[in-house]
């Protein structure tokens, strides 16, 4: 019973910034990820990468590494059950990630997984790999967008017919899916606009880098069972996808959830755990498998590269009205980049009457791409907000009004679709508005820009249990690996129902067998739907608390309110109580440590399905200096704003902010895939694979706005994705302040910025 | 009547029809209502879609209760990173 | 398989020995040898600094030294850094900053930053962000993490004096 997201509330514990329960762990190197976990008599698993980029595997002959000491399996798609090819769930395609985790027929990348092997040693799996004899034809591939769209392209699935076209076509294409959002008339609009302005934007592939690399360990015993160690964003999903792929029952995969070193959302499905499965279950040993830095950048899902068309037509009032967009995003290997979420979100921000977006999902030889915090915005914000910076500047509207007058909110109909309920987007912009850095001096050779962020933030179904120690402190059991700080908020969340001091909870991330059914940690969703669930959870505990009081005091259970931890007499309960001299007030220690006596332990449970997660609105403001003689930008003031709804911890909230900040500053400045003629990857390592070092970065300034989300107890808006959206745009429009050039290509590296300046004879 | 607003993507079996009203009391009664007007469209629906009731997105919903005057629309499942 | 060799090495102020082989390196023995995990793998070419540690009072890549070099060595790692049940004040400045997400990056951090303030105890910004450039961190975009690296160098100066 509380309060519709909290406005009027007054909280003890929401707000405060304690020390994370698992902090100590961390620091101390206590903390177990994927890796540091060993059992007696494991094996160590390795595996067999394509080296072409499209090839069909003709044999496979293992007999020369299973001959060699030491190894004990090895596996192929042999060893996997096949699965159907529209075997699907939702966005999930089966059969392709199974064929993704162990290639059959065809490889389509380098680096695609061929086999594995366990061995006694990494050395001996190692060279075991090396006497594993593929006979591969070498097929055309294509590497390049463009190409793969075009007619005569090879083409990598047969079977692949373009969905979503008016007519469904009967020749085979690299084109997966395309989709469509419209609204009004756009042509007409657009003709009687003002002014127009088309432009289009390239961006190259990244990755999440993520440090820890993928690891794992599985177990299966004599009687079937399987248990997996592993560090990932869902063990749940982990247990979910490995039985579908393997066919196995979901309850004879047990997996144990390790803390995680970074996802960012490439932790959301499943690489080796598959493969240790079947290899502990071939051999009877523990089987690990831990990936190199090399084959995390050669084989696992990055972020795609884009080619996005934008036209967009204003009024010289400043009133953006129409808008048509073309995304063309690269799947990689198997259908499903994040293509829709772009065309979604790509005009989110704005109120408008007309447009039209199309989203194409194309198919190549390059990795299966794989979720990057918000995934499919970044790309679609650099090419709207860079435009909406044009249209300002040719309006000689300053660019923040302008966003401001064409800016959704309560009640607006989103570009995808639902009407918005409150929102914080000219929250953010007002709060950027009255920020000194707004107008702060600049110096030689800097300049400043802004963007606007969005990303849906997700719902989804997490289950928690609060149980209440025989002293009166709590554990918290819930089921999203902690990737940032949740265990601390969900702990506040806890505190605040049971109105008990924070460190007397102590929050626990179990494992698939010990909690309910949780997604995964990630779409911006366990402060707010795990958070949901907790509450719930401590609303129960504290339910039964006061049936339990009610029950002793033998008063009426409609008569105690929960206050400050403590059940309290009101009403005629009250006036009984104080006839008999009784005191109208049970502390929960006290209420806890009777609970044999009165019904026995006091436990509270929750599990959902959270539905009205909040839309999270970011604006971000940054000053570059450009060198105009080598083309390098230096990050030289940030400033971050951004609508969380409710900061359960303000700490991790601001450090979602600065996270986010930073990788959208190494996708805008440096990050990128540099692939050869022959798809094989030239910069798989960090050294070359350049992301931002605290060299590179200034203070990251954060400014948390709360527009409360209406629909959480709290009022917690999602805040870890939104954060990487307006950095690439603001960074941008940043640089063309400076120099007037404008980029539209990624990233703004010092070759690609030289080469521009030169070309405008600004160098 | 609750106001149904179709995406693009499913115009093979809509015919390009974007809104429809219709008559439900939950998401599942929607859908099969949907699938009576529009044959084939039902399956669509069911497996792996987010909908939004009335500006709320709810992921893999069924039993979710529709309002007489609720706007529904079919989104793309979007589970974020 | 090559002999093993037998190096004795004194770490966190233990003296330790261990079997390893030729090609094996400092991070691979202290994790799969000797159980100290806290020591970190993201990438073993030395690009990320997540297996920092002190070698001789030297902050090194545990990934770039072979195991058989630390024969007769001092090495310190973050298992080394709390003092019995206290935690060394840049820990738990870390925490009081949150200065960790996922916290894999943290104990190199911990153990480069415990360099640089026993090498320069009253650095600027600048310095501990030069200092620190070795190390990746992909969560927090640094600034917490700086802030409790220059709030821990202040704490610790002022004990000293």
């Amino acid at each position: 019973m509380t309060d519709s997201n909290g406005s009027d509330r007054k909280f003890k514990w929401v707000g405060t910034r304690p020390i994370r329960h698992d902090g100590v762990d961390k620091v101390t190197g206590r903390a177990h990820y994927g890796a540091d976990f060993d059992l007696p008599g494991m094996l160590h698993a390795h595996v067999l990468r394509s080296p072409h980029a499209h090839a069909r595997i003709r044999r496979i002959d293992a007999s020369k590494a299973l001959a060699l000491e030491g190894v004990k399996a090895v596996i192929t798609s042999d060893d996997i059950p096949e699965l159907p090819l529209d075997e699907a769930s939702g966005p999930t395609n089966f059969s392709d990630l199974s064929r993704n985790v162990l290639a059959r027929d065809k490889v389509l990348y380098h680096g695609h997984a061929v086999a594995a092997v366990a061995a006694t040693s990494t050395r001996i799996a190692q060279e075991a790999l090396s006497l594993i004899e593929v006979d591969y034809e070498p097929l055309p591939h294509v590497l390049d967008i463009r190409a793969a769209m075009a007619p005569g392209a090879p083409i990598l699935h047969d079977h692949m017919r373009t969905k979503g076209l008016k007519e469904a076509p009967d020749e085979p294409s690299n084109i997966a899916s395309k989709m469509e959002l419209t609204r009004g008339d756009v042509d007409q609009a657009l003709a009687e606009a003002d002014f127009v302005i088309e432009r289009e934007f390239e961006t190259a592939t990244v990755h999440q880098g993520y440090i820890e690399p993928h690891a794992c360990v599985a177990q299966t015993n004599e009687d079937g069972q399987t248990t997996v160690w592993a560090s990932s964003q869902g063990h749940f999903m982990i247990r979910a996808y490995s039985a579908r792929l393997l066919r196995l029952d979901i309850s004879q995969i047990k997996v144990i959830p390790m803390e995680i070193g970074g996802g960012f959302g490439g932790k959301t499905t499943v690489y080796l755990e598959p493969l240790a499965i079947v290899l502990s279950r071939k051999t009877g040993r523990p089987v690990k498998a831990v990936m190199t830095r090399e084959e995390v950048f050669r084989a696992t899902g990055p972020a795609p590269a884009t080619l996005i068309n934008v036209k967009f037509g204003a009024n010289r009032d400043g009133k953006i009205v129409a808008a048509k967009c073309e995304l063309f995003y690269e799947a990689g290997a198997f259908p499903g980049s994040p293509v829709a979420a772009g065309a979604m979100c790509i005009l989110a921000p704005f109120d408008l009457d007309h447009f039209t977006i199309e989203g194409y999902d194309v198919v190549l030889n390059k990795p299966k791409t794989a979720a990057y915090r918000a995934p499919g915005a970044p790309p679609a914000a650099f090419a709207a907000e860079t435009v909406i910076d044009e249209i300002a500047r040719e309006l000689e509207i300053d660019p923040l009004d302008l966003r401001r007058n064409n800016a959704v909110s309560k009640g607006s109909q989103a570009a995808y679709g639902p009407k918005f309920s409150d929102i914080g987007l000219i929250e953010t912009l007002d709060a950027l508005r009255k920020h000194p850095h707004y107008e702060a001096p600049l110096g030689e050779n800097q300049g400043r820009g802004c963007a606007v962020g969005f990303w849906f933030n997700a719902g989804m179904q997490s289950s928690a249990e609060v149980k209440l120690n025989e002293d009166g402190t709590a554990v918290v059991v819930e089921g999203c690996p902690d990737i940032g700080g949740s265990r601390a908020s969900l702990a506040i969340m806890a505190a605040e129902e049971l109105g008990i001091d924070v460190y007397k909870v102590r929050p626990v991330v179990a494992d698939t067998e010990a909690v309910g059914i949780n997604d995964n940690t990630g779409g911006s969703r366990v402060t707010f739907a795990t958070g949901m669930a907790v509450i719930e959870a401590s609303q129960d505990v504290v339910r039964q608390c006061c049936e339990r009081a009610a029950n002793i005091w033998d008063i009426d259970a409609k008569d105690v309110i929960w206050q400050d931890g403590c059940a309290v007499a009101t009403g005629d309960g009250a006036k009984k109580l104080d006839e008999e001299g009784k005191l109208p007030s049970m502390p929960i220690a006290e209420i806890a440590a009777g609970a044999a006596r009165t019904g026995g332990p006091i436990t509270g449970k929750a599990s959902l399905n959270a539905r009205g997660a909040g839309p999270a609105f970011a604006v971000h403001l940054v000053d570059v200096e450009v060198d105009r003689e080598t083309g390098k930008v230096d990050i030289v003031r940030y400033t971050t704003v951004q609508d969380a709804g409710r900061a359960i911890h303000p700490s991790y909230v601001e450090g979602q902010m600065q996270g986010g900040a930073a990788q959208g500053i190494g996708w805008a400045l440096n990050e990128e895939y540099v692939y050869d003629a022959d798809g094989v990857l030239a910069n798989p390592g960090f050294l070359d694979y350049r992301m931002p070092v605290a060299l590179d970065l200034p203070m990251i300034d954060t400014v948390v706005v709360e527009v409360p989300n209406p629909r959480h107890p709290y009022g917690v808006r999602g805040v870890g994705e939104v954060p990487i959206v307006p950095p690439i745009p603001a960074i941008a429009n940043a640089i063309h302040d400076a120099t007037g050039v404008r980029m539209r290509k990624l990233p703004m590296s010092p070759p690609n910025l030289l080469a521009e300046l030169t070309r405008a004879g600004r160098a | 009547m609750a106001t149904v607003i179709l995406p693009a993507r499913f115009s093979d079996w809509t015919g390009g029809v974007e809104h429809v009203d219709v008559d439900a009391r939950d998401v599942r009664q929607l859908i099969r209502a949907l699938d009576e007007r529009f044959p084939g469209l039902g399956e669509k629906l069911r497996d792996g879609v987010a909908i939004a009731i009335d500006g709320e997105i709810i992921n893999d919903p069924l039993l979710e209760p529709v309002e007489p005057d609720s706007e529904v629309h079919f989104l793309p499942p979007i589970s974020g990173g | 398989m090559a002999r093993k060799t037998h190096v004795q090495a004194t770490i966190n102020g233990e003296q330790t020995e261990f079997l390893c082989q030729p090609h094996e390196s400092l991070s691979e023995v202290l994790r799969n040898e000797l159980d100290m995990t806290g020591t970190k793998e993201g990438c073993t070419t030395g690009d990320c600094g997540a297996c920092s540690v002190l070698l001789d009072g030297r902050l090194v890549c545990g990934c770039l030294v072979l195991a058989v070099e630390a024969d007769g060595s001092e090495i310190t790692t973050i298992e080394g850094m709390a003092t019995g049940q206290q935690l060394h004040p840049l820990q738990q400045k870390f925490l009081e900053h949150a200065a960790l997400q996922c916290g894999i990056c943290t104990p190199g951090f911990l153990v480069a930053a415990k360099a640089l303030l026993e090498h320069n105890p009253d650095p600027s910004e600048h310095e501990v962000r030069y200092w620190l450039s070795g190390n990746l961190c992909r969560c927090t975009g640094y600034d917490k993490i700086i802030a409790a690296v220059l709030d821990a160098a202040q704490t610790m100066g002022g004990d000293a004096r």
